[in-house]
């Protein structure tokens, strides 16, 4: 049984931070457990950064909305920092490095940097770093079974876009071994 | 039981209506509630109904009152600014006892407000959600199921009463996804007549008439009293509460919608400190849970109303503990949505001082 995790997933839109906290939330889903995910819709989004809060727990959820992250996934300079200062002792964050020119660092919390975007990039995986941090952020801290976790994919890409679903386990996999 | 889907409340809510059998929205876009017109745009072609979007609020809540009259299953939805203008056309359904279902995904006001999670629009729903002596059916769920699931029965309730059903949702609720047990497609044919209705009949029987207007006073008096004897069968039936550790509180949260989840965080963590806190969750603001809340007025050492607000539904639990309990207020306002953190000191407060 993974532990509770509170995520949050932030970059510009259309990079896909909704999407891979989508997946994170069905895989939770899929194996029982209480997930949520809200999204920003406020100011933020008007400025072009969207993010959203994930929590996959065994108890009831409160408000949806993340605080006090364990994990974040930051996909741009102005989401990094904003988000690392939150991030609980003992917390994670994954930045795209090709994205977060300055990757600070703080006490307690483990900062790993890796160039997603390049990554996917260079595999023919255009638009596709979002699931790359996922992989990388997976292997760190699993928070389902990789069973699971390809359950999600499945659900999460519809029928219409099918050929988008090797591509994202592709990433996934990228990610893990970055 | 149906396989649980990821949804997010606005999307949860409009199918739970087209399974109730929901076949008229008229509505107007508006954050945070759009996702429930752009749905219903998808989804009531489908399944042969009709979808438009009126040229304004006040036009679509007045197309609901025409297709209510005409004895269909309709619902309009909208936030906070926009139920203001509709609020004419609710008190006309009201006054010609027209059932139909309206939505308030709430953010912050007054004016144009802002568009974060508020629950500010308490008292409108409750008390004043037009002119003239009368209530609407408030429900306030708290998860996307129960957004699903009052959108389910809130046209049974309309239906068996004649009566206005607002679901008071907030942009919280309306925008997060949660898994959800989609309700089973009503059948059609199975729903309640309504010989009321302003149907065609070829003239085989007298005509019907959706009418508020009444010139004679003692007439409308008649009227208004039958309408409040209704009100009070509603009142006797239909006081829906959550209960929540409360029968050993010294402390009893009130809390509704989007609240009451931060609320129960902080009860549990109250718990962990050792101090005996509860949460009621009214589920129906009007009917308001007044038995429930009675009981725990009786019961605890001080009730405290948490809201995103400066402080309504804490009116009612006010009228309803009389004076037998102090009650406390804690409250964020404007669109931010509180912590259990904030919740929690004012609980250790609350303990402290009835521990003097």
């Amino acid at each position: 049984m993974s532990k509770d995790m509170q995520a949050v997933f932030a970059g510009f839109g259309g990079q896909g931070t909704l999407f891979s906290g989508k997946v994170v939330a069905y895989a939770g889903l899929i194996e029982g457990r209480e997930v949520s995910w809200f999204p920003s819709y406020g100011p933020e989004m008007r400025g072009g950064t969207a993010n959203c809060s994930v929590t996959v727990s065994d108890s009831l959820i409160g408000s949806p909305l993340v605080t006090e992250p364990d994990a974040v996934i930051a996909m741009n300079q102005p989401s990094f920092d904003k988000f690392l200062p939150m991030v609980k002792k003992g917390g994670i964050v994954v930045a795209d490095t090709s994205m977060v020119a300055d990757l600070a660092q703080r006490e307690g919390v483990r900062v790993i940097g890796i160039p997603a975007t390049k990554i996917a990039e260079e595999a023919g995986l255009k638009g596709l770093a979002n699931i790359v941090l996922l992989g990388r952020l997976f292997a760190e801290e699993p928070f389902c079974s990789p069973e699971s976790l390809d359950a999600a994919l499945v659900k999460c890409i519809p029928p219409k876009k099918a050929a988008m679903l090797d591509k994202n386990r592709v990433a996934v996999k990228l990610g893990m071994e970055s | 039981m149906a396989e649980k889907v990821l949804m997010k409340g606005n999307e949860a809510l409009a199918e739970a209506a087209l399974r109730a059998g929901c076949r008229f929205f008229f509505g107007y876009p508006i954050t945070p509630q759009t996702e429930v017109a752009a749905y219903m745009s998808k989804r009531l072609p489908q399944v042969g109904g009709t979808y438009l979007q009126a040229e304004s609020e006040v036009a679509a809540i007045n197309m609901v009152y025409g297709a209510s009259a005409a004895g269909a299953r309709v619902m309009t939805s909208s936030s906070s600014p926009g139920i203001s203008l509709k609020s004419e056309g609710i008190s006309y359904m009201a006054g010609a006892d027209l059932p139909g279902v309206i939505i308030n995904i709430q953010r912050g006001g007054p004016g144009l407000g802002g568009i974060q999670p508020s629950q500010s629009d308490y008292w409108q729903a409750t008390r004043a959600t037009g002119h003239g002596d009368f209530q609407i059916f408030v429900f306030a769920p708290s998860t996307v199921q129960e957004m699903a699931d009052c959108a389910y029965e809130a046209f049974d309730i309309a239906d068996r009463y004649r009566i206005p059903v607002m679901i008071l949702g907030d942009g919280l609720l309306g925008q997060m996804m949660e898994p959800v047990a989609l309700p089973e497609q009503r059948d059609l044919s199975s729903l309640p007549e309504k010989p009321w209705a302003t149907s065609g009949h070829r003239g085989e029987r007298a005509h019907n008439v959706a009418n508020s207007l009444y010139l004679t006073a003692e007439e409308l008096e008649r009227l208004n009293i039958e309408r409040y004897e209704r009100y009070q069968a509603i009142k006797d039936a239909e006081q829906r509460c959550e209960e929540y550790l409360v029968d050993d509180a010294d402390i009893v949260i009130v809390a509704f919608g989007a609240s009451a989840r931060v609320a129960r965080s902080a009860v549990n963590a109250a718990r962990e400190q050792g101090i005996r806190a509860g949460l009621l969750r009214p589920v129906t603001l009007w009917p308001f849970p007044e038995s429930a809340v009675s009981a725990a007025a009786d019961s605890a050492k001080a009730l405290l109303a948490v809201e995103m607000n400066m402080g309504q539904m804490v009116d009612d639990v006010r009228l309803v503990a009389n004076g037998r309990v102090p009650v406390e207020f804690f409250g964020r306002t404007g669109g931010v949505i509180p912590t259990p953190a904030e919740v929690l000191a004012k609980i250790v407060e609350i303990n402290e001082r009835s521990g003097e």
